[in-house]
């Protein structure tokens, strides 16, 4: 129900519509150009004036999931006519495949994209896990103290990484858990367990406590109660939960770098890392990346209606 | 038959007792964080008195306060703690100018206004890492798209000592201003439509509109939102360490991280950690106190 607008009042309406489409494409463009780069050939991708229509082609992501060298001279008609589409893409960039036999040897990547997975999906399904039970008893029972160990639940989430990464390292060392799986999963699990709690308590609190408590009244167990009724009435708030929890552990990067090198290192530390190593090839680099926001940027539209209550740990629900 | 008063009798001679559910749902989240945060926390405390470096063989050496003393009395230190209070002011107050700037512009009718907002949150989602590695390729002197854009030429800006600095805190506006706009957008839709038109009769001027009725409605969830930002602006490492090798964009997050994993001076960079963590908890502590106010209304 717009009220009266006066004309000026539509005027600045206009002008602030203009400026949020402007904003917005302001805001959208580094996310443009580090997808465009992923889409283009090795030459075009730090060229003066920087190049912004271009055929777009998919060799980086072929050179992303390969080793290969520099080509020396150009290879021979026979090879290169003999060779599969996407081999003909790598050998059209001056590059060549390298192989084991008949098999294209693996670039880094993959293993890396893979250990984020399944460290970021471990991690996540105990802290929502552990988070949620948590969160149901402190939501309908009377704990002494409360507030205060509510605060220092929090608080563990709010400690700098690198200030928990120094002991942990030590103890890490001692236990050999440097660099596996398990080492950054307990770390992400420890992490994202006060923030599944303080989530999950916001959406437990608002299931009103009667429909359990007609279920008691019928015979179930407490247990049942929470598994057949709290569980299933949660359901969105363990789901928005769930996305949270893996968006951070996948996006982690300090206690990445800090406790793996090889075997157990995620994408976030591998990504960068590759700058160095001899020339850059921005295109690869950009198809490594946007294979790994891309799972983010889905999630991002899922859990649109979510994102409020999720930064603020549950306590503004809009 | 069962009366409803009976319910905890009759459910524990059923099943587990509610306390019995309540220390098990409860009493493992607590051990755990116990276990992988405070545990090691007061080991870090001990080491923080020894000279002790975890990269040789030597002994640890008791040295009581010399660590705090040697750092607090260090002008590195102090220097990185000034980088990282101008870095601080810099981005969580570019953060909160662009991000509210862009809320107070959205509050109105817009259309496809749900799509648009949901595009401009996604820079927070992002990893900060992949993030700082793209501005390196934006901020390039020679080819980079914003040289080109600004028309600044070769323009170094993340070589350039003084420059390196605002060129990460400006990533950083990026990454961040869409957390301020979020809440201050919440903070904008819950102010009453009839106090604008209350305005609008008595023919308020529209700075007038702004600072008496919009900000004191929007004031506690910014008031939120610049305390998160500061702390986490506070505790930056990723971004920084990413994007600059310049000393001048040494947060005390990078120096601490040196100190422990390249500089192996595990028992000073304990007493780092320390004094850091204690800024951090008593941000957090001021955060939540907000937090519980806000949630109380």
């Amino acid at each position: 129900m717009a009220a009266v607008r006066t004309p000026a009042q539509r005027i600045r309406d206009r002008l602030a519509i203009v400026a949020v489409v402007v904003i917005t494409i302001i805001m959208l463009a580094p996310i443009y150009w580090i997808a465009s780069t992923a889409f283009k050939p090795r030459s075009l991708a730090t060229t003066v004036p920087p190049t912004v229509f271009f055929t777009p082609e998919i060799t980086p992501f072929i050179k992303l999931f390969t080793k290969r060298v520099q080509l020396l001279r150009p290879v021979d008609k026979q090879t290169y006519d003999a060779a599969p589409w996407w081999e003909k893409l790598v050998y059209d960039g001056g590059e060549r495949v390298l192989k084991v036999g008949d098999q294209p040897q693996l670039s880094a990547y993959p293993n890396r994209f893979l250990n984020s997975l399944i460290i970021a999906v471990t991690s996540t399904f105990l802290a929502v896990a552990m988070g949620t039970i948590t969160a149901y008893g402190f939501s309908r029972f009377r704990i002494t103290g409360e507030p205060d160990l509510l605060f220092f639940i929090l608080s563990t989430r709010m400690l700098p990484p690198v200030v928990v990464a120094i002991p942990m390292f030590l103890m890490y060392r001692q236990v050999g858990l440097v660099d596996t799986h398990i080492g950054l999963i307990i770390l992400y699990t420890a992490f994202n367990l006060s923030f599944s709690v303080w989530l999950m308590k916001g959406f437990i609190d608002e299931i009103p406590k009667e429909y359990e408590e007609a279920a008691l009244v019928d015979g179930y167990t407490r247990l049942r109660a929470f598994l057949t009724i709290v569980i299933p009435e949660s359901a969105t708030g363990i789901a928005a939960t769930a996305v949270f929890c893996f968006i951070t552990a996948w996006n982690e990067y300090a206690f990445a770098l800090m406790m793996t090198n090889r075997n157990a290192q995620t994408a976030p530390p591998f990504i960068p890392a590759q700058l160095g190593s001899g020339l850059t090839d921005w295109t690869t680099i950009a198809a490594g990346s946007v294979l790994f926001l891309l799972p983010v940027a889905l999630f991002t539209f899922l859990l649109r209606n979510h994102l409020l209550r999720g930064v603020t740990f549950g306590a503004i629900r809009k | 038959m069962i009366t409803k008063l009976d319910v905890n009798s009759a459910a524990s001679a059923r099943g587990l007792t509610d306390i019995t559910i309540r220390n098990l749902f409860i009493l493992p989240t607590i051990a755990f964080l116990i276990i992988f945060n405070i545990f090691p926390l007061i080991y870090s405390l001990g080491s923080s008195f020894y000279d002790y470096s975890a990269a040789s063989n030597q002994p640890a050496v008791f040295v009581g306060l010399q660590n705090y003393r040697d750092l607090l009395a260090s002008p590195y230190i102090w220097s990185n703690f000034s980088i990282t209070a101008k870095y601080v002011l810099v981005s969580v107050g570019g953060q909160v100018i662009v991000g509210f700037g862009i809320a107070v512009l959205l509050n109105r009718v817009i259309p496809f206004k749900g799509l648009i907002t949901t595009l401009l949150l996604l820079p927070m989602m992002m990893s900060a890492a992949v993030v700082g590695l793209f501005w390196q390729l934006l901020y390039s002197p020679s080819w980079g798209p914003i040289n080109y854009v600004f028309g600044l030429g070769d323009f170094p800006w993340l070589s350039d000592p003084t420059a390196a600095l605002y060129a990460v805190a400006i990533t950083d506006i990026w990454m961040w201003s869409p957390f301020v706009m979020l809440l201050s957008l919440a903070g904008l839709s819950a102010v009453p439509k009839h106090l604008y038109e209350a305005a609008a009769i008595d023919r308020a001027s529209g700075w007038y509109t702004f600072s008496r009725i919009t900000l004191p409605l929007v004031a506690p969830l910014l008031l939120i939102a610049i305390i998160f930002r500061t702390m986490e602006a506070f505790k930056t490492f990723d971004i920084a360490y990413v994007m600059s090798v310049q000393p001048t964009t040494e947060l005390i997050a990078i120096r601490l991280y040196k100190l422990a994993f390249q500089e192996w001076q595990t028992g000073r960079s304990c007493a780092l950690a320390y004094i850091m963590l204690i800024m951090v908890l008593a941000i957090t502590n001021i955060y939540v106190k907000y937090l519980n106010q806000v949630k109380a209304r």
